[in-house]
């Protein structure tokens, strides 16, 4: 496997004899009109992506980066249009194109790939004649079109073709899906690929096959890419240029090292310091954030859109858009302040002290042999297969692993939402806890609550802001009269919201705000154990920066021990003590947050590490799973990643024994059967570092 | 741009974060043509059931019989019937009846149907199962025939009547409503309150119970729609409000006959009086769905 | 595919179960004392006693209930107390002719109400959308005796093109039977043609909306294939399922219809003996009914399944 990240010259169309850029976009206005009244979604949105090249839009969401896909195939819903400015793909005019020139753009020039590709093909119609489809478009007969279908579904690296052809979208799992997808869009072999945020639906591993393999085909098929994705570190790994968006206003634009090294915009300097990054953790250099909320969509400001949020801010920026200004020949920056935005003032202090966590003190929660069997259809579904953790007095313990690995099953149990299977136990204080919430007494039900990942489903969206806060205080903490209405006071304050917030409804909250109010909703009544289940992954990253601070400072004051769960390593990183590492509803690895991520690590955790894309610029070479994550109805023999292990042992241990977790150095525990030394000395290897 | 081959728009389909706030459901509801004319229609047959007797220009229980089957004129807009009662009366005092039953049936329903359907969905077990055949069994015969059978069972009479299309819509609304508690079920806010050792009751009635009212809502005004239509059924059938009480259904019975000897008036006003009722009802149900569902 | 057909065969009969149970309340149970209900108030008490007797309503409810449910598996539906005969060969006869109806209205409103859903989905938001939508959700809700009532001022008063009553003489010809049926067949074609044409139309929507269209659309398909290959199929799979459902409703449709053009079907059958409190008859016609609509919603089922991979094939992936 390769990795094509070699950047061309930015901007610079490829190669000799080459024509001007295959898309250019001048001056680009795009209004949707909602009920009656028009509102700008994009606003005067120019960027050219040249031929061969790889162009990224980066944006949050409501920044319009959709908005720009659905423009260039002219697929803008009907209330949508582009009111002024052109487009051109490969020189021809977009916008005036009649039904017929359309259509042949659509067949052989422009090819799309979306975010939910499990979605985006046909329920009704065998994978094979999707692909075939493009095929006779072109004009072939049905069986050559199948023929060649085949042959496209193998350069997608699809190991067995011949049996995917036949099988259903429901049949495919989402990364094989995708992989059709793909094929499906480069079959016509066009000049643009449009990628529309394609990995963000797919877990870490399975991410990670798919940029790969986008890299290796966009060299192959020699097509301009426009990447379109929420995520700056899988835009730095994959674009040769990127456009940063913001409220539908392309703020910066340039080298994609140079933006994200350099960057010379107040929102793109915020927005890069909110990313967790190696060495930063929630005490020390700590993330910043960008203070107050995106204009409302239709707004009409007449400066600068990012002037309400921006602390640079000067009279002009209010007064008339500033204009692009060039930095260098490659680099542009939309703000009158461009020379020292770079030096933006921090929104929020770097460091914080944390107490540490008491060491030696026996450990507030344990879960002692948790498994939990669900039979669904006939079949039997090993969620959670022996789980032993210890959770410490005021620490935080992340929880990682990918979809289907039993995180969130686990949260349940030791919240007693769910009854484990016989033989486990639950512990708080060295006392056995009921299994079963009903049965749990009045203090048990203090100590333990929960912050969800989606709070549009964790708040009763019937209730104001002061009854969802107020009802935890009155049942578990037995406040009312004035003292209840001065601790909701107390509590909302300090989820950094104002007191008029509590008359509200959570519909009339953004998200980061109903996040804010699960969060004062569950230190309520004062819990020692606060479970975080992806308490950020729904949010935007300038968002999960003030959340994931909010949760620290909050763990400062109240010495509450977290179990953070996130899919997110860096977000887990820069919160954990110790991290627990899940496959398949075993743990594989334990340990402190560090030693875990120094390595020498368990081998999961390893090829967990090497598929996040980074936005340090550090390219170390992977270590690839092969295949799929397998069903925890049928886990594999022995050691139960053996199947995908690039590691696994030539002596046939892994297929035929599970290993025990076992401690390699002290409170770090691993479950594999290769020795840590000689783990030490192949992970050493491959890392350049 | 108008893009032929683009997807429909569908209001708020766009990529737009929506922030409320805009128009309230209330005066979205209010710029639609199709509930306002429904709602116009309505309110003027709830007019005419309140206040019948005061409106009709006649008696509509005196005979006169010198003046049988007169055609629609100045005196009798809407003609006389075999009995030489005035049709335009008949019809207005005919309103009452069956939006009464109506209401009540589609009132008990509602309540019996929303308490099964949200323990149905909430604590599910054996009760679902058993109510959810009951469902099934019910709803495979027609709903006429049902309330035509304990009609007849039971004798006609208005209350008879009304408990009955009651009990019929009670598990067809149980299970509405159970399949939108089932969608709630799903959501964290109910984990949310059995970690704060909330009880059962409190979580349905509390926590799920307002979050289904829109739901509950649409359907109640959804099986007004039907209920009047039953009632109306089983009046012509001679199962509803008995003879000579003004009523649209007993009153097309009675005339029907006469329709070949060409006194269309005597049947044509009251089926249309049903006609306007039972369509402007679903005017109002059909905008109100779509204004929730944006 | 066998296990789930078993299943729901299965489901079926337990539906069928609890049908007769219900039927059987209401037709034993609830009206107390039959024989004085068939007799009225002024027959002598020992007249009573004998018809009841005779009826065998003196036993006790559950040996009644035995008996009545294994004569009807043994194909034993009862005596009519209004013929004192078999009910067996009146509801032969008049299934045959009620299906005569049905068949007619089905054949003509499913392939109107589907076009119709799919022309109003197509101009969604549009004069024709309106138009298809608002018309078919009035027609869809107004009693059939109404709109056979307007239909009947209009065709046969007004007009005179059609005869008013549904029943052709003995040995009319095919041709002179249609033509007595196409009057009554009006009203259940227009409440037939409201929900299926809504079902059509919000499938459609939905599949036209859905991103597996954008992705045939963007692939450079005309908008006729994208619509015809990609969009209907799925998007009128649901709507089998509804138009199975509709059945049922359409059989409660016949009772009235029947009953206003006197057309000797079910409907008018069970009418008859509802009017006559002909008990027996009365029950085996009703549970008839719930037959038909089983038997038709299992039809459908099987069918959909067969036509979605999604169902047929299950989860394998």
């Amino acid at each position: 496997m390769t990795t094509t990240d070699a950047p061309t010259g930015p901007g610079a169309p490829a190669g000799p004899g080459a024509t001007g850029p295959t898309v250019q976009a001048e001056h680009m206005d795009v209004i949707y009109q909602v009920r009656g009244r028009d509102r700008l979604a994009l606003r005067n949105v120019s960027f050219q992506v040249g031929q061969r090249e790889s162009y990224g839009l980066v944006g949050e969401s409501g920044s319009g980066k959709s908005t720009v896909a659905l423009a260039l195939t002219r697929y803008l819903p009907r209330n949508g249009r582009v009111s002024s400015g052109s487009i051109t793909i490969n020189g021809q005019d977009l916008l005036s194109m009649g039904p017929a020139t359309l259509r042949a753009l659509r067949a052989r020039t422009v090819s799309m790939v979306y975010q939910e590709p499990g979605r985006a093909l046909n329920p009704s119609i065998r994978a094979g004649r999707q692909v075939a489809e493009v095929y006779e478009i072109a004009g072939q007969p049905r069986h050559e079109a199948l023929e060649r279908a085949e042959a496209m579904l193998r350069k997608v690296q699809i190991s067995d073709p011949g049996q995917v052809m036949d099988r259903y979208p429901h049949q495919l799992s989402g990364g094989m899906a995708q992989r059709v997808v793909i094929a499906m869009a480069l079959a016509s072999e066009p000049s643009l690929l449009i990628l529309d945020e394609p990995t963000t639906a797919l877990d870490a591993t399975v991410e990670a096959e798919v940029l790969d393999l986008v890299s290796a085909l966009r060299a192959e098929f020699a097509t301009s890419v426009l990447f379109i994705s929420h995520n700056l570190a899988v835009i730095a790994k994959m674009c040769d240029r990127v456009g940063v968006l913001y409220a539908g206003e392309l703020v910066e634009e340039g080298p994609a090292r140079e933006v994200f090294d350099q960057p010379r915009h107040p929102y793109t300097v915020g927005l890069l310091r909110c990313i967790p990054r190696r060495g930063q953790r929630k005490d020390h250099g700590r993330l910043d954030t960008i203070p107050g909320f995106l204009p409302p969509p239709g707004h009409t400001l007449t400066g600068c859109v990012f002037a309400p949020r921006c602390a640079l801010v000067e009279d002009r920026c209010r007064e008339a858009p500033p204009p692009s200004f060039p930095i260098n020949l490659a680099h542009t920056s939309r703000c009158y302040r461009h020379e020292v935005a770079p030096d933006l003032p921090r929104n929020t202090p770097v460091d914080l002290s944390i107490p540490a966590a008491t060491d030696g003190a026996p450990p507030l929660a344990r879960l002692v042999n948790v498994s939990k069997t669900f039979t669904s259809g006939g079949g039997v579904v090993h969620a959670l297969e022996r789980v032993n953790l210890d959770l410490l007095r005021a620490e935080t313990l992340g929880l990682v692993g990918e979809s289907g690995s039993g995180k969130t099953t686990l949260a349940r149990v030791l919240l007693g939402l769910i009854p484990p299977d016989r033989g486990a136990s639950v512990e708080l204080d060295d006392h056995p806890l009921p299994t079963d919430v009903r049965r749990r007494s009045r203090d048990q039900l203090k100590s333990l609550q929960i912050v969800f990942q989606n709070p549009d489903s964790a708040l009763n969206r019937r209730h104001t802001v002061r009854r969802l806060i107020s009802r935890p205080l009155a049942r578990l903490a037995g406040l009312s009269g004035q003292r209840l209405r001065d601790r909701v006071a107390d509590l909302i304050r300090s989820v950094r919201m104002e007191e008029r917030h509590l008359s509200l409804r959570p519909s009339q909250l953004s998200g980061g705000l109903k996040q804010r109010v699960a969060i004062a909703r569950a230190f309520g009544p004062g819990p020692r154990l606060l479970v975080c289940d992806e308490p950020t992954s729904a949010l935007d990253v300038s968002v999960q920066a003030a959340i994931l601070n909010l949760l620290a400072d909050l763990q400062a004051k109240e010495q509450a021990s977290y179990l953070f769960i996130s899919h997110d390593l860096g977000v887990v990183r820069y919160l954990s003590d110790r991290i627990a590492v899940l496959y398949l509803g075993r743990v594989m690895e334990v340990g402190p947050a560090e030693t875990v991520f120094a390595g020498p690590h368990h081998p999961y955790t390893e090829a967990l590490l090497s598929a996040v894309p980074s936005l340090d610029g550090q390219r170390s070479e992977r270590i690839r799973l092969e295949g799929e994550i397998p069903s925890a109805a049928n886990p594999p023999s022995g050691c139960v990643f053996h199947t995908r292990c690039p590691r696994r042992l030539p002596t046939g241990e892994c297929e035929a024994t599970e290993p025990p977790l076992a401690e390699v150095a002290p409170g770090h525990h691993m479950s594999c059967h290769i020795p840590i030394d000689q783990l030490r000395i192949l992970q050493r290897a491959d890392t350049p570092t | 741009m108008t893009d032929i081959t683009g997807p429909p728009a569908t209001g708020v389909v766009v990529a737009q974060p929506g922030r409320s706030g805009e128009l309230t459901p209330w005066r979205l509801l209010l710029r639609r043509p199709t509930f306002l004319a429904g709602a116009a229609i309505l309110l003027f047959w709830v007019v005419c059931a309140i206040f019948g007797g005061a409106i009709a220009p006649h008696d509509p229980l005196a005979q006169q019989l010198l003046a049988t089957n007169i055609r629609p004129s100045a005196a009798h807009w809407f003609g006389t019937d075999q009995l030489g009662r005035d049709v335009f009366s008949r019809v207005i005092a005919g309103a009452r009846d069956i939006l009464v039953i109506s209401l009540l049936a589609t009132t008990i329903g509602t309540v019996l149907g929303t308490a099964i359907g949200l323990v149905m969905g909430y604590l599910g077990g054996v009760a679902d199962i058993l109510i959810g055949r009951l469902v099934e069994a019910v709803l495979a015969l027609p709903l006429v025939i049902v309330a035509f059978l304990f009609v007849v069972a039971l004798g006609a009479s208005p209350l008879v009547i009304t408990v009955v299309v009651g009990f019929v819509f009670t598990p067809i609304i149980a299970r509405t409503v159970r399949s939108a508690v089932l969608v709630e079920a799903q959501l964290d806010y109910l984990s949310s309150a059995r970690l704060l050792g909330e009880k059962s009751p409190y979580i349905m009635f509390t926590e799920i119970l307002p979050n289904v009212v829109p739901t509950i809502l649409v359907e109640f005004t959804v099986r007004l729609g039907y209920a009047i239509f039953t009632v109306a059924v089983l009046s012509f059938l001679g199962f509803g409000v008995q003879q000579p009480t003004p009523d649209w259904g007993g009153d097309i019975a009675a005339n029907y006959v006469t329709l070949g000897a060409g006194y269309w008036w005597q049947t044509l006003f009251p089926a249309l009086a049903i006609a306007s009722l039972v369509i402007a009802i679903n005017l109002v149900t059909d905008s109100v769905e779509q204004v929730l569902a944006s | 595919m066998a296990t789930y057909l078993a299943k729901r065969i299965g489901l079926a009969l337990v539906t069928l179960w609890i049908i007769s149970l219900i039927v059987f309340f209401a037709g034993q149970v609830l009206p107390g004392d039959p024989g004085r209900a068939i007799l009225g108030n002024l027959a002598a008490e020992s007249s009573v006693r004998a018809l009841d007797h005779q009826l065998g309503v003196d036993r006790p409810l559950l040996t009644q209930y035995w008996t009545w449910l294994t004569g009807l598996l043994h194909g034993n539906f009862g005596m009519s107390t209004q013929f004192r005969l078999p009910v067996e060969p009146f509801l032969r006869a008049a299934l045959v002719n009620s299906l005569k109806l049905a068949v007619l209205a089905f054949v003509i409103v499913v392939p109107l109400g589907i076009l119709g859903g799919v022309l109003a989905a197509l101009s969604y938001g549009h004069m024709t959308d309106r138009v298809i939508s608002v018309t078919g959700l009035s027609f869809a809700t107004v009693p059939e005796f109404v709109s056979g009532i307007v239909v009947i001022v209009i065709f046969a008063v007004g007009l005179k093109l059609l005869p008013v009553s549904a029943a052709a003489g003995p040995g009319a010809s095919p041709l002179s039977q249609l033509q007595h049926l196409i009057l009554p067949a009006i009203p259940l074609i227009l409440i037939l043609f409201g929900y299926i044409a809504r079902m059509a139309r919000a499938g459609t929507i939905e599949a036209l909306n859905s991103d597996y269209a954008r992705t045939a659309t963007l692939k450079g398909l005309k908008r006729s294939v994208v619509i015809r290959r990609h969009v209907l199929r799925n998007a009128l799979l649901p709507t089998i399922t509804v138009i199975a459902t509709q059945t049922g409703y359409l059989i409660g449709g016949l009772v009235v219809v029947e009953t206003l053009f006197n057309y000797q079907g079910i409907g008018n059958l069970i009418y008859k003996a509802a009017g006559t409190k002909d008990f027996p008859m009365l029950e085996a016609g009703v549970l008839l009914i719930g037959v038909v609509y089983l038997v038709a919603t299992l039809i459908a089922d099987v069918l959909s399944t067969l036509l979605n991979p999604r169902l047929r094939l299950g989860n394998s992936g």
